[in-house]
């Protein structure tokens, strides 16, 4: 297996040259091709897949790698279809194209969206190579199959490589999909195997290649001041002694983005150099002045004020169900109110992005979730079209979502085009942090009535946070879909139920971070299911699991919920959560490990992106107040898995991801600038209070894929939250949480 | 126009990866952006410039440094390995060995600078316990979170190494 990342001119270049046989499922009309004259020319009926007449495969990777393996696992998938030989595949990493679909790798929907199509390409090929050798050799398609990069008729022992079968396989026409037979799922033998990511040797050999190390020649490099203040605007610039910097080439003013801020590049003053030293030196010895802004009066301190406030106010009801306030004041009741801050993606490589610009095109380098999205947002930025721009898409050094938002490519297109050279735009520490898309800092409130078996009677739950639509609409307020992530879908039959979300505007630019609002709401919904369960004295599994109930598919328009919509091929099951619950109760010995002082464990489980998903943690809490998390348990339902291993490492990521949400990190703001500067400030989990071991349980499923990148996250900080309570009494509502002193 | 100050320009020779260099520049220039910019070396990455994340990790007469936050200038005459030079050409060192049994990357941004600083931790105390292994790799940080997989394979290493 080898993998590239070509140009595209090179690709097809490559391809014309050696007469590839390029198939995928979007298919263009083969009469298109048939007018083709040259007998060695590439047949292009699709755009996933080609098979050269050397038997080579080429498999187009569509999707971004930002360290899910998706680069690897969505063209295993072809190749496991088409019964090719993995040896003699090589990956060539898509442009920017919509011909693709959607390239977004953002929402835990690579596998989910695109297992079928590549089911369909490989598939596709392998249909048509194995009637090009029934007809080679004149006998019944029925008696020949494809075997390991072959077709061989059985009964008399022919057999002809792919690449033998390609100058036949491009006369025939292309199969309907809906005739095409699939593999079996026991004959697949890459699809639910361990497959090394084909990045896998580069990255152990410091070669591979992500934005930050793009070089064209003669390229400059830039690092940008941006407005500190989120709207203000440059009133004074003296750059006399940043031009005097050996190595500054140019200083350049870029015009300050305005509401809606969109992807929009946010402006400032780039500082230009033949090195990245030297714009670094040239930018510190800048002097700019920026005005005032209403921004200006963003404190994060009051902001979290307001936010409780005003969940504790009637807010506009997204689910109601039952009489809440007709039953809520009877009996006994509890309420409790959950506060997490704002976070930021902090992806080991900030954005980075390089641009050549010429003759009304752009061509652009860079780490991007999104390359479609660039093609748009530079093409914005530049005011041509997005046909007019070229994306090639590097490795990512992480992502989170971070980089599906493109404002750093359009910056780098802007410098390109003022100086007339190709140019790379540096992000330092500092500028990701402080002009990233925000996480919403989000409050919840919850009561609910408690019946005398210790379930509630009735439920009342409230959500505010500034939305992701006010970076795109800065008037918006409300939460929109975001509120149907882990809140309007609260899995619990409970006869009165009321769902609210309060406005809160934004700021900052707010995006979507790595499992978006599920962070928020299932630390709040996990955590007060927990205090209830501990109200009753129960067993905390035994409780999740009554109050989840009997299982059943939730209608949730049927149950009151406004504005879900249901997904056919994802009904939300609760005895798949029931499953992930009880499984990992018995993977993590929950029964054998009562809590004692200091040491507990704590469970949670979660819905996302429709996969299932549930975790115990073991935590520590030392005398002096420190956490330690000895293990985690994690049980995992996302439904049919191509990469087990990828799958396993990402709930270990998601594990450290999440205990850096709980413990660990948090962004501030006063008078509208964010306080955090690095990582010293901003803190991360490392090697010490990281899981010791995170331990991933796969459910067998042969359901449709589920998301796997996001859902591992939202159960590890009420799970946290929840094992410390066990351990210590004391219960923590608030994030990060090593902001209370847990030993006092 | 690019300015040369003769006064802010030094010209300093290094060894890296076995070879002899110069660098002729602003001698505070970090050895990360030497590395990077001027010797084409990127498999040494850049994330927070100051020290504090190790992704930029390489060795210096066989000892981990934070290439990011060390002048060019106090390396003058040292010698310098980075991930590139780990092992000969065409062989791998066994922490590249054992970090490609355990898949351990994920995105693998910071993974140059784990595999170092794991090297010199390997070659310094081949019997490092868990506990030593955690302490000494605690500097180098990891969004995706492949830490529990770092120890693993780092223990591979270990016995490999005792293996013969």
């Amino acid at each position: 297996m080898s993998s590239t990342m070509l140009s595209r001119r090179a690709f097809l270049g490559s391809a014309a040259a050696t007469g590839a046989f390029v198939l995928g499922t979007r298919l263009v009309p083969v009469s298109v091709f048939s007018q083709d004259a040259l007998a060695q020319g590439p047949w292009e009926p699709g755009v996933y897949l080609a098979i050269l007449p050397d038997g080579l495969v080429r498999i187009i990777a569509h999707r971004s790698e930002m360290g899910t393996g998706i680069r690897t696992s969505l063209p295993l998938v072809v190749a496991d279809e088409l019964d090719a030989d993995w040896a003699r595949v090589t990956l060539v990493q898509a442009l920017g194209d919509k011909k693709y679909g959607s390239q977004n790798t953002d929402g835990s929907c690579s596998i989910r969206d695109f297992y079928e199509p590549m089911r369909v390409a490989g598939a596709t090929a392998r249909t048509m190579l194995e009637q090009a050798a029934a007809k080679t050799w004149n006998v019944p398609v029925a008696e020949v199959a494809a075997r390991n990069h072959a077709v061989v008729h059985g009964a008399s022992g022919r057999s002809l490589g792919f690449g033998d079968l390609v100058a036949t396989a491009r006369t025939l026409p292309v199969p309907a999909a809906a005739s095409l037979q699939f593999k079996k799922a026991e004959a697949y033998r890459y699809v639910g195997t361990p497959m090394p990511s084909v990045d896998l040797e580069a990255i152990v050999k410091g070669q591979a290649v992500y934005g930050a190390d793009v070089e064209r020649p003669g390229m400059l490099l830039a690092s940008i001041v941006r407005p500190p203040v989120l709207g203000s605007t440059l009133t004074s610039l003296d750059d006399g002694a940043a031009r005097k910097v050996a190595g500054v080439t140019d200083v350049v003013k870029l015009a300050e983005a305005t509401a809606p801020f969109g992807f929009k590049p946010l402006g400032g003053v780039a500082v230009l150099g033949t090195s990245t030293w030297a714009t670094l030196q040239g930018r510190k010895a800048l002097n700019a002045q920026w005005s005032a802004s209403p921004n200006a009066s963003f404190d994060s301190a009051t902001f979290r004020k307001t936010l409780v406030d005003v969940v504790h106010t009637p807010g506009r009801v997204v689910r109601t169900q039952g009489n809440v306030d007709a039953t809520i004041g009877v009996g006994p009741t509890h309420e409790a109110t959950y506060y997490t801050p704002m976070l930021a993606h902090a992806p080991m490589e900030p954005p980075m992005a390089v641009a050549e610009v010429t003759g009304g095109k752009a061509e652009i380098w860079t780490c991007t979730q999104n390359p479609q999205a660039v093609q748009d947002t530079v093409a914005q930025a530049l005011g041509i079209t997005p046909e007019d721009v070229t994306c090639h898409v590097t490795l990512l050094g992480g992502g989170f979502g971070r980089k599906s938002k493109p404002d750093y490519a359009a910056e780098a297109a802007l410098l390109a085009r003022q100086v007339g050279k190709p140019v790379k735009v540096v992000w330092t520490r500092e500028d990701d942090l402080q002009f990233d898309f925000f996480h919403a800092p989000s409050a919840q409130y919850l009561k609910a009535a408690i019946g005398p078996d210790g379930l509630p009677t009735a439920w009342l739950q409230r959500t505010a946070f500034p939305p992701i639509g006010s970076t795109f609409d800065e008037k918006e307020q409300y939460g929109g879909g975001q509120v149907n992530m882990g809140f309007t879908d609260l899995p619990y039959p409970i006869a009165n139920l009321r769902v609210e979300n309060n406005p809160a505007p934004a700021h900052v630019r707010i995006g979507w971070l790595r499992s978006v609002a599920h962070i928020h709401h299932a630390f709040a919904v996990q955590s007060f299911t927990d205090e209830l369960a501990a109200l009753a004295k129960a067993d905390r599994v035994e409780y999740l699991l009554r109050i989840i109930g009997q299982p059943r598919v939730i209608d949730l328009a049927a149950e009151g919920a406004k504005g879900v919509r249901a997904n056919p091929q994802h009904p939300f099951d609760t005895a798949r959560l029931r499953r992930v619950i009880e499984l990992v109760a018995e993977k993590s010995d929950w029964a054998k490990k009562p809590a004692a002082p200091g040491r507990a464990l704590g469970i949670a489980a979660h819905y996302s992106f429709f996969s299932y998903i549930a975790a115990v943690v073991e935590v520590e809490v030392n005398a002096r107040g420190q956490v330690k998390i000895p293990r985690v348990d994690v049980a995992v339902d996302a439904g049919t898995i191509v990469s087990p291993d990828r799958v396993a490492s990402q709930f270990e990521g998601a594990a450290v991801f999440g205990t850096s949400i709980a413990l660990l990190s948090e962004i501030t703001a006063r008078e509208g600038r964010i306080d955090q500067t690095n990582f010293a400030n901003y803190i991360l989990a490392r090697q010490d209070n990281a899981p010791k071991e995170t331990h991933v349980h796969v459910v067998k499923s042969t359901a449709p894929p589920a998301g796997v990148g996001e859902p591992g996250v939202p159960v590890i900080m009420p799970a946290i939250a929840n094992a410390i309570f066990a351990a210590t009494g004391k219960r923590l509502r608030d994030l990060p949480m090593r902001k209370v002193p847990m030993n006092g | 126009m690019s300015q040369t100050s003769s006064a802010t320009t030094s010209t300093i020779a290094l060894v890296v990866n076995g070879e002899a260099r110069t660098f002729e520049g602003d001698p505070q220039t970090p050895l990360l952006w030497v590395l990077r910019d001027t010797l084409k070396l990127t498999g040494t990455k850049y994330s927070c410039g100051i020290g504090l994340c190790g992704a930029c990790t390489v060795h210096m007469d066989g000892r981990p440094i934070r290439s990011c936050a060390t002048a060019v200038s106090l390396v003058a005459g040292k010698k310098i390995t980075t991930i590139e030079g780990l092992a000969p050409a065409g062989a791998e060192h066994p922490l590249q060995t054992a970090w490609k049994a355990h898949q351990v990357p994920q995105c693998g941004y910071c993974q140059s600078g784990q595999i170092m600083q794991a090297a010199a931790l390997l070659a310094t105390r081949p019997n490092a316990t868990e506990a030593q292994i955690e302490s000494y790799m605690d500097g180098i940080l990891c969004r995706c979170g492949t830490y529990q997989r770092i120890r693993a394979a780092i223990k591979d290493a270990q016995a490999a190494g005792r293996q013969g």
